[in-house]
Protein backbone atom coordinates (compact mmCIF):
# COMPACT_ATOMS: atom_id res chain seq x y z
CA UNK A 1 0.00 0.00 0.00
CA UNK A 2 2.73 2.58 1.09
CA UNK A 3 4.60 1.53 -2.09
CA UNK A 4 1.90 1.88 -4.38
CA UNK A 5 1.60 5.53 -2.89
CA UNK A 6 5.11 5.93 -2.83
CA UNK A 7 4.99 5.12 -6.61
CA UNK A 8 2.13 7.01 -7.71
CA UNK A 9 3.30 9.98 -6.42
CA UNK A 10 6.83 9.59 -7.89
CA UNK A 11 4.67 8.99 -10.92
CA UNK A 12 2.99 12.39 -10.85
CA UNK A 13 6.31 13.87 -9.62
CA UNK A 14 7.89 12.89 -13.07
CA UNK A 15 4.67 13.72 -15.07
CA UNK A 16 5.42 17.37 -13.81
CA UNK A 17 8.71 17.31 -14.30
CA UNK A 18 10.22 18.25 -17.82
CA UNK A 19 13.48 18.23 -18.03
CA UNK A 20 15.74 19.43 -20.95
CA UNK A 21 19.46 17.79 -20.91
CA UNK A 22 21.94 17.16 -22.80
CA UNK A 23 21.19 13.60 -21.88
CA UNK A 24 17.96 14.02 -23.71
CA UNK A 25 19.11 15.50 -26.74
CA UNK A 26 21.84 13.25 -27.22
CA UNK A 27 19.22 10.09 -26.61
CA UNK A 28 17.29 12.09 -29.56
CA UNK A 29 20.17 11.85 -31.84
CA UNK A 30 21.02 8.54 -31.41
CA UNK A 31 17.64 7.37 -31.70
CA UNK A 32 17.23 9.46 -35.20
CA UNK A 33 20.18 8.53 -36.79
CA UNK A 34 18.78 5.44 -38.34
CA UNK A 35 15.99 8.41 -39.77
CA UNK A 36 18.77 10.70 -40.47
CA UNK A 37 20.13 8.10 -43.01
CA UNK A 38 17.40 7.81 -45.27
CA UNK A 39 16.91 11.13 -44.85
CA UNK A 40 20.50 11.74 -46.42
CA UNK A 41 19.29 9.52 -49.40
CA UNK A 42 15.92 11.57 -49.64
CA UNK A 43 17.99 15.01 -49.47
CA UNK A 44 20.35 13.95 -52.30
CA UNK A 45 17.51 13.26 -54.71
CA UNK A 46 16.02 16.79 -53.80
CA UNK A 47 18.98 18.26 -54.68
CA UNK A 48 19.09 16.62 -57.66
CA UNK A 49 15.75 17.29 -58.83
CA UNK A 50 15.80 20.85 -57.67
CA UNK A 51 19.06 21.68 -60.14
CA UNK A 52 16.49 20.15 -62.70
CA UNK A 53 13.92 22.32 -61.44
CA UNK A 54 16.30 25.01 -62.21
CA UNK A 55 17.18 26.13 -59.12
CA UNK A 56 20.96 26.26 -58.07
CA UNK A 57 22.86 24.00 -55.49
CA UNK A 58 23.17 27.19 -53.17
CA UNK A 59 19.61 28.40 -53.19
CA UNK A 60 18.32 24.30 -53.14
CA UNK A 61 20.72 24.26 -49.57
CA UNK A 62 19.04 27.46 -48.36
CA UNK A 63 15.85 26.16 -49.07
CA UNK A 64 16.63 23.28 -46.96
CA UNK A 65 18.06 24.72 -43.95
CA UNK A 66 15.53 27.25 -44.04
CA UNK A 67 12.57 25.42 -44.90
CA UNK A 68 14.02 21.82 -43.66
CA UNK A 69 10.46 20.17 -44.37
CA UNK A 70 10.80 17.69 -46.89
CA UNK A 71 7.43 17.16 -48.36
CA UNK A 72 6.36 20.64 -49.53
CA UNK A 73 10.17 21.19 -50.94
CA UNK A 74 9.29 18.59 -53.21
CA UNK A 75 5.81 19.83 -53.77
CA UNK A 76 6.86 23.38 -54.58
CA UNK A 77 9.37 21.99 -56.97
CA UNK A 78 6.82 21.34 -59.26
CA UNK A 79 5.17 24.24 -59.16
CA UNK A 80 9.37 26.38 -60.17
CA UNK A 81 9.21 28.76 -62.80
CA UNK A 82 12.09 31.15 -64.40
CA UNK A 83 10.64 34.05 -62.54
CA UNK A 84 9.93 32.12 -59.17
CA UNK A 85 6.23 32.20 -58.13
CA UNK A 86 6.90 33.80 -54.94
CA UNK A 87 2.78 33.60 -53.81
CA UNK A 88 2.02 29.88 -55.14
CA UNK A 89 5.18 28.81 -53.53
CA UNK A 90 4.45 30.06 -50.42
CA UNK A 91 1.15 29.15 -49.78
CA UNK A 92 1.98 25.71 -51.09
CA UNK A 93 4.33 25.43 -48.03
CA UNK A 94 1.45 26.31 -46.08
CA UNK A 95 -1.11 24.05 -46.87
CA UNK A 96 1.41 21.24 -47.34
CA UNK A 97 2.31 21.76 -43.72
CA UNK A 98 -0.46 22.19 -41.95
CA UNK A 99 0.26 19.07 -40.14
CA UNK A 100 2.63 20.28 -38.31
CA UNK A 101 -0.05 22.14 -36.61
CA UNK A 102 -1.40 19.04 -34.92
CA UNK A 103 1.86 17.60 -34.44
CA UNK A 104 2.77 20.83 -32.38
CA UNK A 105 -0.65 20.74 -30.52
CA UNK A 106 0.42 17.03 -29.79
CA UNK A 107 3.80 17.93 -28.03
CA UNK A 108 2.20 21.03 -25.64
CA UNK A 109 1.21 19.08 -22.90
CA UNK A 110 5.15 17.56 -22.62
CA UNK A 111 6.96 21.03 -23.76
CA UNK A 112 4.64 22.87 -20.69
CA UNK A 113 7.69 24.44 -18.34
CA UNK A 114 9.41 24.84 -21.23
CA UNK A 115 10.91 28.33 -21.75
CA UNK A 116 10.07 30.19 -24.66
CA UNK A 117 12.89 30.16 -26.09
CA UNK A 118 13.54 26.45 -25.84
CA UNK A 119 10.18 25.37 -26.60
CA UNK A 120 10.16 27.34 -30.15
CA UNK A 121 13.50 26.81 -30.93
CA UNK A 122 12.54 23.33 -30.62
CA UNK A 123 9.90 23.02 -32.75
CA UNK A 124 11.92 24.94 -35.89
CA UNK A 125 13.49 21.59 -35.88
CA UNK A 126 10.58 18.99 -35.40
CA UNK A 127 10.46 16.79 -38.33
CA UNK A 128 8.11 13.74 -39.08
CA UNK A 129 10.65 11.40 -37.91
CA UNK A 130 11.82 12.84 -34.46
CA UNK A 131 8.66 14.20 -33.71
CA UNK A 132 6.98 10.55 -33.80
CA UNK A 133 9.97 9.25 -32.05
CA UNK A 134 9.63 11.75 -29.52
CA UNK A 135 6.01 10.95 -28.71
CA UNK A 136 6.69 7.47 -28.33
CA UNK A 137 9.74 8.84 -25.75
CA UNK A 138 7.17 10.72 -23.74
CA UNK A 139 4.47 7.93 -24.04
CA UNK A 140 6.61 5.67 -21.99
CA UNK A 141 6.64 8.31 -19.54
CA UNK A 142 10.33 9.60 -19.88
CA UNK A 143 10.16 13.42 -19.93
CA UNK A 144 13.65 15.18 -21.09
CA UNK A 145 11.92 17.73 -23.36
CA UNK A 146 15.69 18.39 -25.40
CA UNK A 147 15.03 14.85 -27.12
CA UNK A 148 13.17 16.61 -30.24
CA UNK A 149 15.58 19.42 -31.08
CA UNK A 150 18.41 16.86 -30.13
CA UNK A 151 16.97 14.43 -33.06
CA UNK A 152 16.28 17.17 -35.16
CA UNK A 153 19.96 18.73 -35.15
CA UNK A 154 21.14 15.52 -36.92
CA UNK A 155 18.23 15.28 -39.42
CA UNK A 156 19.10 18.83 -40.20
CA UNK A 157 22.83 18.27 -40.66
CA UNK A 158 21.80 15.37 -43.06
CA UNK A 159 19.06 17.34 -44.50
CA UNK A 160 21.09 20.38 -45.35
CA UNK A 161 24.21 18.71 -46.47
CA UNK A 162 22.72 15.84 -48.46
CA UNK A 163 20.74 18.51 -50.57
CA UNK A 164 24.16 20.94 -51.28
CA UNK A 165 25.68 17.15 -52.52
CA UNK A 166 22.83 16.52 -54.52
CA UNK A 167 22.37 19.38 -55.85
CA UNK A 168 26.68 19.56 -57.59
CA UNK A 169 25.70 16.34 -58.84
CA UNK A 170 22.75 17.65 -60.96
CA UNK A 171 22.01 15.74 -63.66
CA UNK A 172 24.32 12.83 -62.79
CA UNK A 173 22.17 10.61 -60.19
CA UNK A 174 19.93 8.81 -62.65
CA UNK A 175 16.81 7.67 -61.41
CA UNK A 176 15.85 7.29 -57.43
CA UNK A 177 13.35 4.49 -57.79
CA UNK A 178 16.24 2.60 -59.11
CA UNK A 179 18.00 2.64 -55.88
CA UNK A 180 14.51 1.78 -53.97
CA UNK A 181 15.14 5.11 -52.45
CA UNK A 182 11.23 6.45 -52.92
CA UNK A 183 10.44 3.38 -50.20
CA UNK A 184 13.11 4.58 -47.28
CA UNK A 185 10.69 6.97 -45.73
CA UNK A 186 7.49 4.71 -46.07
CA UNK A 187 9.94 1.80 -44.60
CA UNK A 188 10.53 4.02 -41.31
CA UNK A 189 7.01 5.43 -41.01
CA UNK A 190 5.76 1.76 -40.58
CA UNK A 191 8.18 0.85 -38.46
CA UNK A 192 7.35 3.85 -36.08
CA UNK A 193 3.86 3.12 -36.24
CA UNK A 194 4.65 -1.02 -35.31
CA UNK A 195 6.20 1.14 -31.68
CA UNK A 196 3.30 2.99 -31.40
CA UNK A 197 0.71 0.28 -31.39
CA UNK A 198 -0.97 0.73 -27.82
CA UNK A 199 -3.64 -1.95 -28.61
CA UNK A 200 -6.93 -2.46 -29.80
CA UNK A 201 -8.22 0.25 -29.38
CA UNK A 202 -6.22 2.05 -31.84
CA UNK A 203 -7.66 -0.14 -34.46
CA UNK A 204 -10.52 2.35 -35.56
CA UNK A 205 -8.64 5.25 -35.50
CA UNK A 206 -5.84 3.67 -37.52
CA UNK A 207 -8.54 2.56 -40.16
CA UNK A 208 -10.53 5.82 -40.20
CA UNK A 209 -7.09 7.41 -41.05
CA UNK A 210 -6.08 4.94 -43.73
CA UNK A 211 -9.13 4.94 -45.42
CA UNK A 212 -9.97 8.62 -45.66
CA UNK A 213 -6.34 9.10 -46.26
CA UNK A 214 -5.99 7.16 -49.46
CA UNK A 215 -9.79 8.44 -50.83
CA UNK A 216 -8.54 12.04 -49.67
CA UNK A 217 -5.05 11.36 -51.96
CA UNK A 218 -6.67 9.85 -55.27
CA UNK A 219 -9.14 12.43 -55.42
CA UNK A 220 -7.93 15.81 -53.72
CA UNK A 221 -5.05 18.05 -54.92
CA UNK A 222 -1.90 18.27 -53.34
CA UNK A 223 -1.09 16.80 -50.09
CA UNK A 224 -4.23 17.53 -48.18
CA UNK A 225 -4.34 13.88 -47.56
CA UNK A 226 -2.22 13.65 -44.37
CA UNK A 227 -3.78 16.49 -42.70
CA UNK A 228 -7.82 15.13 -43.38
CA UNK A 229 -6.73 11.59 -42.63
CA UNK A 230 -4.66 12.62 -39.08
CA UNK A 231 -7.95 14.88 -38.51
CA UNK A 232 -10.62 11.97 -39.18
CA UNK A 233 -8.37 8.83 -37.32
CA UNK A 234 -7.88 10.67 -34.28
CA UNK A 235 -11.19 12.33 -34.38
CA UNK A 236 -12.61 8.42 -34.33
CA UNK A 237 -10.02 7.55 -31.54
CA UNK A 238 -12.08 10.54 -29.13
CA UNK A 239 -15.81 9.45 -30.31
CA UNK A 240 -15.19 6.21 -29.78
CA UNK A 241 -13.89 6.31 -26.02
CA UNK A 242 -16.69 9.10 -25.57
CA UNK A 243 -19.82 6.80 -26.69
CA UNK B 1 26.99 30.50 -56.57
CA UNK B 2 24.68 33.11 -58.04
CA UNK B 3 21.69 33.63 -55.78
CA UNK B 4 18.63 34.96 -57.69
CA UNK B 5 16.64 37.45 -55.43
CA UNK B 6 13.05 36.56 -56.11
CA UNK B 7 14.18 33.06 -55.57
CA UNK B 8 15.57 34.14 -52.34
CA UNK B 9 12.33 35.76 -51.60
CA UNK B 10 10.19 32.72 -52.60
CA UNK B 11 12.30 30.20 -50.09
CA UNK B 12 12.18 32.88 -47.08
CA UNK B 13 8.34 32.90 -47.20
CA UNK B 14 8.14 29.38 -47.73
CA UNK B 15 10.46 29.36 -44.65
CA UNK B 16 8.02 31.69 -42.59
CA UNK B 17 4.92 29.99 -43.87
CA UNK B 18 6.35 26.57 -42.06
CA UNK B 19 7.91 27.81 -39.25
CA UNK B 20 4.00 29.24 -38.60
CA UNK B 21 3.08 25.89 -39.04
CA UNK B 22 5.12 24.63 -36.71
CA UNK B 23 4.93 27.35 -33.72
CA UNK B 24 0.93 27.75 -33.55
CA UNK B 25 0.11 24.47 -33.19
CA UNK B 26 2.24 24.66 -29.59
CA UNK B 27 1.23 27.89 -29.30
CA UNK B 28 -2.66 27.24 -29.60
CA UNK B 29 -3.00 24.09 -27.47
CA UNK B 30 -0.46 25.33 -25.01
CA UNK B 31 -2.61 29.05 -24.29
CA UNK B 32 -6.42 27.14 -24.40
CA UNK B 33 -7.19 24.85 -21.31
CA UNK B 34 -6.48 21.40 -22.01
CA UNK B 35 -9.59 18.77 -20.80
CA UNK B 36 -8.72 14.94 -20.62
CA UNK B 37 -11.06 13.95 -24.08
CA UNK B 38 -8.19 16.81 -25.70
CA UNK B 39 -5.72 15.31 -24.33
CA UNK B 40 -7.08 11.77 -25.29
CA UNK B 41 -7.63 13.20 -29.18
CA UNK B 42 -3.54 14.41 -28.77
CA UNK B 43 -2.76 11.20 -28.20
CA UNK B 44 -4.63 9.75 -30.76
CA UNK B 45 -2.88 12.26 -33.52
CA UNK B 46 0.68 10.50 -34.28
CA UNK B 47 -0.60 7.20 -35.30
CA UNK B 48 -3.46 8.76 -37.35
CA UNK B 49 -0.77 11.37 -39.63
CA UNK B 50 1.68 8.13 -39.28
CA UNK B 51 -0.85 6.14 -41.05
CA UNK B 52 -1.99 9.01 -43.45
CA UNK B 53 1.45 9.15 -45.07
CA UNK B 54 1.71 4.94 -45.32
CA UNK B 55 -1.72 4.02 -46.31
CA UNK B 56 -1.88 5.78 -50.14
CA UNK B 57 1.61 4.66 -50.76
CA UNK B 58 1.29 1.16 -49.86
CA UNK B 59 -2.38 0.84 -51.30
CA UNK B 60 -2.07 2.69 -54.26
CA UNK B 61 1.39 0.86 -55.00
CA UNK B 62 0.71 -2.29 -56.16
CA UNK B 63 1.99 -5.97 -54.51
CA UNK B 64 5.79 -4.55 -54.92
CA UNK B 65 5.22 -1.82 -51.98
CA UNK B 66 2.58 -4.74 -50.22
CA UNK B 67 4.75 -7.03 -50.07
CA UNK B 68 7.41 -4.84 -48.92
CA UNK B 69 5.44 -2.90 -46.15
CA UNK B 70 4.86 -6.64 -44.86
CA UNK B 71 8.42 -7.56 -44.58
CA UNK B 72 9.22 -3.80 -42.91
CA UNK B 73 6.63 -4.99 -40.32
CA UNK B 74 7.63 -8.17 -39.85
CA UNK B 75 11.14 -7.09 -39.17
CA UNK B 76 10.15 -4.06 -37.33
CA UNK B 77 8.09 -6.27 -35.20
CA UNK B 78 10.92 -8.64 -34.69
CA UNK B 79 13.82 -6.50 -33.87
CA UNK B 80 12.25 -3.47 -32.99
CA UNK B 81 15.50 -1.63 -35.03
CA UNK B 82 15.37 1.24 -37.15
CA UNK B 83 17.92 1.04 -39.21
CA UNK B 84 17.01 -2.68 -39.99
CA UNK B 85 13.68 -2.47 -41.31
CA UNK B 86 14.40 0.66 -43.51
CA UNK B 87 17.32 -1.73 -45.02
CA UNK B 88 14.68 -4.23 -45.43
CA UNK B 89 11.91 -2.40 -47.15
CA UNK B 90 14.35 -0.59 -49.30
CA UNK B 91 16.14 -4.02 -50.35
CA UNK B 92 12.89 -5.34 -50.79
CA UNK B 93 11.62 -3.25 -53.25
CA UNK B 94 14.95 -3.21 -55.27
CA UNK B 95 14.71 -6.92 -55.65
CA UNK B 96 11.08 -7.41 -56.02
CA UNK B 97 11.15 -4.45 -58.94
CA UNK B 98 13.86 -6.11 -60.42
CA UNK B 99 11.91 -9.46 -60.23
CA UNK B 100 9.08 -8.45 -61.71
CA UNK B 101 10.98 -6.44 -64.64
CA UNK B 102 12.53 -9.73 -65.67
CA UNK B 103 9.35 -11.66 -65.12
CA UNK B 104 7.48 -9.12 -67.94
Amino acid sequence: MMNEERSLLEAERAADETTFTLGGALRGARSCAPSAVSGFAIGLVFGVLARQAGLGAAEAGIMSALVFAGASQFVVLGLWAAPAPVAAVALAALIVNLRHLLMGAALAPHFRGLSRLKAYGSVFFMADENWALAMGEFDKGRRDAAFLIGGGFVMFASWTTSTLIGGSLGQNFGDPARWGLDFAFTAVFLTLLCGMWRGRSDLLPWIAAAVVAVAAERWLPGQWYILLGGLSGSLAGVMRRGS
Amino acid sequence: MDLDPRTVLAIMLMALATYATRASGLWLASRLPISERTEAWLGYIPGAILVSLVAPVVVSGGPVEVLAALAVVMVAIKTGNLLASMLTGVGAVVILRALIENLS
